[in-house]
């Protein structure tokens, strides 16, 4: 199954304290947490591809955790990168 | 099955940045807030708003105490820590002596609507052209989540821990329609935090409330709803739900006041 | 400016707009209240802003936030609106705000609270207790400057015969040091280099946390320093002395106008009056009391300054309190034994040779 993938974000992982706010809010469902902590022991989230870039994580993060991008061409990711 | 993209990174192709981790008046991000707090959200807005309004370089804020008070230091123009409660006379003050400042105060319930009720209602019917911004959790956040004025009949918390019960504990006070009626009231709007569409509808809010303000409209509040799973006994994904429902559901979302222009 | 005959609550209002005074707040109560009337008339004039305050603590709370914007600002009360601002007047000193208060007392009933204060914390005002409308003008704009020059709060202790005696005085604008104020939260902070946080509680802008116990120290430090610069006084005959009377504000004046006309007379009295409150003058009540054989403190309320006046003399002579509880039916503190017959008998009392040792 192929997904386009519009944008991207970076995410600052080592103040994120594990909320889980982001993946619910994120209209795509493209965050999900994972099992990696961070130094403080919270999980972080991991990205899949389908990113729209409508900074929707970035609004609802408590910890500014999240810079966004918007690619200039959409990007279509298949099973693997 | 999706292979996770890497986060830790700029895109490695052609991509423009629509999203900075914080707005540029925000002077740290390292904050000890509980893990969903919904008052980092409503800051990143004010913040953003004042440079969208070009009043970066004359803006002051006046901050009351509460969790927030911790947020201060963030805060990126003139700030005035105040007395808990007594931010709308410490901003009464300072806008008469600078009043073509954009000044607000940044309040949390406990704050503003127990120990300072009197304050904001009467800056508030004076006209005063300041904005109050009202940080609502429905608890008393920093002594560790006690009732306030605010707080919902059933609503736990550590000094109703079976649930605030009206003959006991008296009847929650929603601010902002008490506020509306006064003369001096030029814009009163309640939003919230607890989803990206409430965030964006709270950011016109806070907008239309600076602009009356500038406008020399008079008084303005608006009331945030914010998450506390802390204060809640919820767990952080679960904040946003208990905002929508159970605070939500006494303390209505949406715009009570507008002057036309 | 020339001469004119002013209560004491006019003279007080004009001084304060002479020096520079922008903003006042505050709710009416005797004998304060002329006060508020004199500023509300006079502030919009001058270019300045007076709000009728809904409460005493939203008095100060406004008085604050227009300090803490640079302007030079003023509140007041009378003993029962201080009370009320205990805490904000303790925040106050630890936000290093200049602010300019007035009690314009029931009596000398508060002298403890202007000296002491009933606010949380290791904290201090300076405390200037004018005699006369006239030392009321000088003090109320040299409260301006002090305020400013030390970060610190400044409280003028008045009375209700200072707030209603008119007297003939001419308010000029003393020509006092302007201090620039780079600390002021006015809005234009990014301007200027960076943002200004004025914080009662430590907090740094872009700094996590507070450390208290530096700042409170510092504080501490701070007014040690004012407590060994700002002590005044004035006294007189102390030299040959054999009683030393110590008054302060309104009833100085009294005991004054006895201790020269006993002099006149022969009698060995001298007279000495702190005019600061606080930092109480206590080197120099020390250096007067050193050679007599009794001090009479002289006092409208149970016994308040002779503490002050016990520790500064320290053992050197006896110190008896000649004053008392006086005051109208209303409690007002026009006190019965404002009189000048009545204070004199009541230093004659306390002459040595009159008492058996």
């Amino acid at each position: 199954m192929s997904v386009v993938t519009r944008g991207t974000v970076v995410i600052a992982e080592e103040r994120c304290k594990g909320c889980e706010l982001c993946v619910p809010a994120c209209p795509p469902r493209v965050l999900a947490m994972s099992e990696r902590r961070n130094a403080i022991g919270a999980r972080v989230p991991d990205l899949m591809p389908g990113c729209t870039g409508c900074g929707a994580c970035l609004l609802v993060c408590p910890d500014f955790c999240f810079e966004v991008y918007q690619y200039d061409e959409a990007v279509v990711h298949g099973d693997a990168r | 099955m999706s292979t996770r993209i890497a986060t830790d990174r700029a895109p490695g192709v052609a991509a423009t940045k629509t999203g900075e981790f914080a707005p540029s008046l925000q002077l740290s991000v390292d904050h000890d807030l509980c893990p969903g707090c919904g008052e980092p959200l409503a800051l990143r807005l004010v913040l953003e708003l004042i440079e969208e309004l070009g009043h970066a370089h004359n803006a002051i804020c006046v901050v009351g105490i509460g969790c927030y008070t911790a947020l201060g230091s963030s805060i990126g123009v003139d700030m005035i820590q105040a007395l808990h409660g007594r931010a709308p006379s410490l901003a009464t003050g300072a806008k008469r002596m600078r009043p073509a400042t954009l000044l607000f105060t940044l309040q949390g319930d406990g704050d503003m609507v127990n120990e300072g009720l009197q304050e904001v209602i009467h800056t508030a019917a004076r006209g005063e052209n300041v904005t109050c911004v009202l940080l609502n959790n429905g608890v008393f956040g920093e002594t560790g989540g006690h009732m306030t004025a605010t707080s919902v009949l059933g609503q736990r918390t550590k000094n109703t821990l079976e649930g605030r019960d009206a003959a006991r504990h008296g009847h929650p006070i929603s601010l902002a329609e008490m506020l509306a009626p006064l003369g001096g009231a030029a814009y009163v709007a309640r939003g919230s935090v607890h989803d990206a569409p409430n965030i964006v509808r709270t950011k016109n809010m806070l907008r239309r409330a600076f602009e009356a303000q500038l406008a020399g409209e008079g008084f303005s509040l608006v009331e945030i709803l914010t998450m506390c799973p802390t204060g809640w006994f919820v767990p952080t994904a679960k904040g946003p739900g208990y905002l929508d429902e159970v605070i939500g559901a006494v303390h209505r979302i949406g715009e009570i006041k507008a002057r036309t222009r | 400016m020339k001469r004119r005959l002013m209560e004491g609550s006019e003279a007080i209002a004009e001084a304060a707009i002479a020096a520079g005074c922008k903003f006042f707040a505050g709710y009416p109560m005797t004998p304060f209240t002329e006060l508020l009337e004199h500023f509300a008339a006079k502030l919009p004039t001058a270019g300045g802003a007076c709000v009728n305050a809904e409460s005493e603590l939203e008095a100060i709370g406004m008085a604050w936030g227009a300090a803490a914007t640079g302007a030079r600002a003023a509140t007041g009360s009378t003993g029962q609106g201080l009370a009320l601002m205990q805490e904000s007047l303790s925040e106050l000193v630890r936000a290093e705000l200049p602010l300019v208060v007035f009690n314009m007392a029931r009596g000398q009933f508060d002298y403890f609270q202007a000296t002491r204060g009933g606010g949380h914390g290791d904290y201090r005002l300076v405390v200037l207790a004018p005699i006369d409308v006239a030392e009321a003008v000088d003090l109320t704009q040299r409260a301006f400057e002090i305020a400013e020059r030390w970060r610190n709060p400044v409280l003028i202790y008045g009375d209700y015969l200072l707030a209603h005696t008119a007297e003939a005085v001419d308010v000029r604008a003393l020509d006092l040091t302007t201090h620039a104020n780079e600390w002021r939260a006015d809005g234009t902070g990014r301007a200027r280099g960076g943002p200004r946080h004025v914080s009662s509680i430590g907090m740094q802008p872009g700094a996590k946390g507070i450390d208290a116990e530096v700042f409170w120290k510092r504080l501490a430090a701070k007014h040690e320093q004012i407590a060994a610069s700002e002590a005044r006084f004035e006294a007189e005959h102390c030299d040959d002395a054999e009683l030393l009377v110590v008054a302060f504000g309104s009833l100085a004046r009294f005991a004054r106008h006895a201790v020269r006309e006993l002099r006149r007379e022969g009698v060995r009295a001298g007279y000495f009056r702190p005019v600061t409150l606080w930092p109480f003058p206590s080197e120099a009540l020390a250096r007067a009391a050193g050679g007599v054989k009794r001090v009479a403190v002289l006092e409208q309320n149970a016994g308040q300054m002779i503490d002050d006046v016990r520790l500064a003399v320290l053992g050197r002579a006896p110190v008896v309190a000649i004053g008392g509880i006086s005051t109208d039916a209303h409690g007002f503190g026009i006190g019965r034994f404002f009189d000048p017959e009545q204070v004199r008998a009541r230093i004659e009392g306390a002459l040595p040779e009159r008492h058996v040792a």
